[in-house]
């Protein structure tokens, strides 16, 4: 049983379809991370899980409960907002405490003066605050409880957050972009305590970002979104190593990978700097064009250009040193483009720019796409000499 | 001699130090000469006129003034006028502020709320900010006629008996606080507006999130906190305004009938410009400020501790 299901969302925003037909099931304790570009509709989405914005169609499921037409505050779950949207007025504790004192006080209860004459109001409220602390310390942030979010840094107000999104227990988790506030190194840290505390609660969270990084890094399953759709939701290595979509590919990966317009030869072959691939597909015609992909890393660069040799000839035009690797941008004059390698500093030490170089590429690590950019299935062909270049 | 050496290079850095500053300040006060000079030109000045004149005898028209001491001011303590104007205008403030702060605080709200017909509304709502009072109080006039009045028209048709708004002692008073609430509301209401909009809307996603389920779980939890630091401002305003009501006061009444509708600025303006008595209504003023400022200081340190500026 799934612990958290969408089925067939879609939401328009008057002739603007911003989300066509999302589904998604997530296993209990299960970290979901939606990326994508901005516009996406990732945000929205999880606007309509929180119950901030209705769906034109479709059902939201959480355990057993359809809580498609309920209120935010009727459905458990809790969300943390990319501003973290803290209360400016109230200190850390309160800020904590709101979600609980919304659902264990009644109106009257919650009343300044009046309020602490209602019957049973100060054992909830001491219960309300024993549980605030006890949030606070599993957080690490009892020395915060009484500073006003204007007196915290960026990190320590994310904790806030967090802490007032998981005090009431919440049966999911929603997170929209909580780390793009913070500076790069908090956030990389930031990062695995947001995992930590996530396997911890055990609840399944839906985790929004723009950062390809954070998903692969922090997701059990990463959910590509691209133009309202979802292209592709899968373990983050599926992700980037069997990408289902020429832009999933684009999306996933630093540096970009390369993309090449290509065309099917005869037998459905489709071939590129010594990677041979035979289409499965034997419908398709030869001449049909098609998109290659291929990643940096995959990518061999040989100095020198003696005739006769395999692969394809081209010249280093710039190269980036980032001291663990180096990335070299080759220009290919013959094919009027440029492919991107990503080698150790062993490979790449001697290039520099304009150096004659030639590129071979693996064969079983060249993706093709087809017209409408969905992955067309592909049977590497192992050439001896360029298997043994493509393997080193 | 090194010692000697590294105490007189101390010395000479010090005093370089205050070349320094004292080079700074004196630009400082260049800088803010023209603003100094028209401050005191404009404000301190005529303060401190009226202060002195505050203290003679001067009476348009006549030259020479003797000084008189506290006498003005004694003469206040005595004087009925002033006592009735001073009880007006604390009635007037406290009906007019109160109720056009809250009524433009809801109608912000609601106009917040619709997505159509907002600048029609602000528009709306702003246009007796904009109008003349004075023209504007004919047609007050007409309204609140005791006999062809549109209002006692309407009351008539409900069977109701139509009190004489502007010509009975009663009524005068809350007739008047009608009209300051009418002119009032639209400009706190365009400032309450502009305070709504600053809220960001994240924070009312929050509150849902969090479980505020009703409209005053969420004014409660954000609108009311986040709008502080405009509620501060639109009371003082509100407050200033009212307790500086004449407008009306000198088109519609005149003070009438029988004082009760006797204001503090029409009792200055009577006292100085229709009895040319400068000295007196100086007199008026200085309390007329010394009230202003109490209450401007009052507001500030009460609400201050409790508003919070993002």
């Amino acid at each position: 049983m799934s612990a958290l299901s969408l089925r067939n969302i879609e939401k328009s925003f008057g002739a603007n379809q911003i989300l066509k037909g999302i589904s998604l099931d997530a296993a209990p304790g299960e970290f979901i991370a939606l990326v994508g570009p901005s516009g996406c509709g990732k945000s929205t989405l999880l606007r309509i899980l929180a119950g901030l914005e209705s769906a034109d169609a479709g059902e939201i499921v959480v355990g057993d409960t359809v809580i498609t037409d309920m209120q935010p505050a009727d459905r458990n779950v809790a969300m943390v907002f990319q501003s973290y949207a803290l209360y400016p007025h109230l200190t850390a504790s309160e800020n904590i405490a709101v979600p609980l004192a919304m659902r264990r006080l009644s109106t009257l209860q919650r009343l300044p003066l009046v309020g602490p004459l209602m019957p049973g109001q100060r054992k909830a409220v001491s219960e309300i605050g024993r549980d605030v602390r006890e949030m606070a310390a599993a957080l690490k942030i009892d020395h915060l409880l009484d500073r006003k979010p204007g007196q915290m840094s960026g990190g320590q107000r994310q904790r806030v957050a967090l802490a007032r999104a998981m005090v009431r227990r919440p049966a999911v988790f929603l997170m929209d972009e909580p780390l793009s506030n913070l500076d790069a190194n908090l956030r990389v840290h930031a990062r695995g305590e947001i995992v930590e505390l996530h396997r911890r609660a055990g609840v399944p969270t839906v985790y929004v970002t723009h950062d390809q990084a954070e998903a692969l890094s922090m997701a059990d399953r990463v959910a590509v979104m691209i133009g309202g759709e979802m292209l592709q939701l899968a373990a983050p290595q599926v992700i980037y190593d069997d990408p289902a979509h020429v832009e999933v590919a684009k999306f996933v990966g630093q540096p970009r990978i390369n993309i090449l317009n290509s065309h099917v030869m005869s037998g459905g072959i489709v071939a590129f700097a010594g990677a041979i691939c035979e289409l499965k597909d034997k419908n398709i015609t030869s001449g049909s064009p098609v998109t290659i992909g291929f990643r940096p890393e995959f990518v061999k660069v040989i100095a020198g250009d003696e005739a006769g040799e395999s692969g394809l000839r081209g010249r280093v035009e710039r190269v980036e040193f980032l001291g663990s690797e180096i990335i070299a941008y080759c220009r290919l004059d013959a094919i009027g483009a440029t492919v991107v390698a990503k080698l150790t500093p062993a490979e790449g030490g001697k290039l520099s720019s304009s150096t004659p170089v030639r590129l071979d590429v693996a064969a079983d690590h060249l993706f093709v796409f087809g017209a409408d950019g969905r992955r067309l299935a592909a049977d590497p062909i192992l050439q001896t000499n360029t298997a043994e270049l493509a393997h080193g | 001699m090194a010692d000697i050496t590294a105490a007189s290079i101390h010395a000479a850095k010090a005093k370089s130090r205050s070349t320094a500053e004292r080079h700074e300040a004196r630009n400082a006060l260049i800088l803010s000469a023209p603003a100094l000079i028209l401050l005191l030109l404009f404000i301190v000045l005529p303060v401190a006129g009226v202060v002195f004149l505050s203290f003679t005898d001067f009476e348009l028209g006549y030259s020479g003034f003797k000084f008189v001491g506290m006498d003005n001011y004694t003469e206040l303590l005595t004087d009925r006028t002033f006592r009735q104007s001073l009880w007006n205008t604390t009635v007037y403030t406290a009906i007019v502020a109160p109720v056009s702060i809250f009524m433009a605080l809801g109608f912000a709200m609601l106009i917040e709320a619709e997505g159509i017909g907002r600048s029609f509304f602000r528009t709306a709502y702003f246009l007796p900010v904009a109008s003349l009072l004075v023209a504007m109080a004919t047609v007050w006039q007409y309204l609140f006629h005791p006999t062809i009045g549109p209002v006692n028209q309407f009351l008539a048709l409900l069977g109701l008996p139509g009190p004489n708004w502007l010509g009975s002692a009663g009524t005068v008073l809350y007739s008047l606080s009608i009209i300051g609430v009418w002119q009032s509301v639209g400009f706190n209401l365009v400032l309450f507006l502009a305070g709504l909009t600053a809220i960001p809307r994240e924070l009312y996603s929050a509150a849902e999130v969090d479980g505020a389920k009703s409209a005053f779980d969420r004014f409660r939890l954000v609108t009311w906190p986040m709008l502080g630091p405009t509620t501060l401002f639109v009371t003082t305003i509100s407050i200033i305004n009212a307790v500086k009501v004449f407008e009306t006061v000198k088109t519609l009444t005149e003070g009438g009938p029988n004082k009760s509708s006797e204001v503090l600025l029409f009792t200055i303006y009577q006292e100085g410009f229709v009895y040319l008595r400068v000295g007196y209504a100086s007199a008026l003023t200085v309390v007329f400020l010394a009230i202003l400022v109490v209450l401007t200081f009052i507001q500030y340190r009460v609400q201050d501790k409790q508003v919070h500026y993002a």
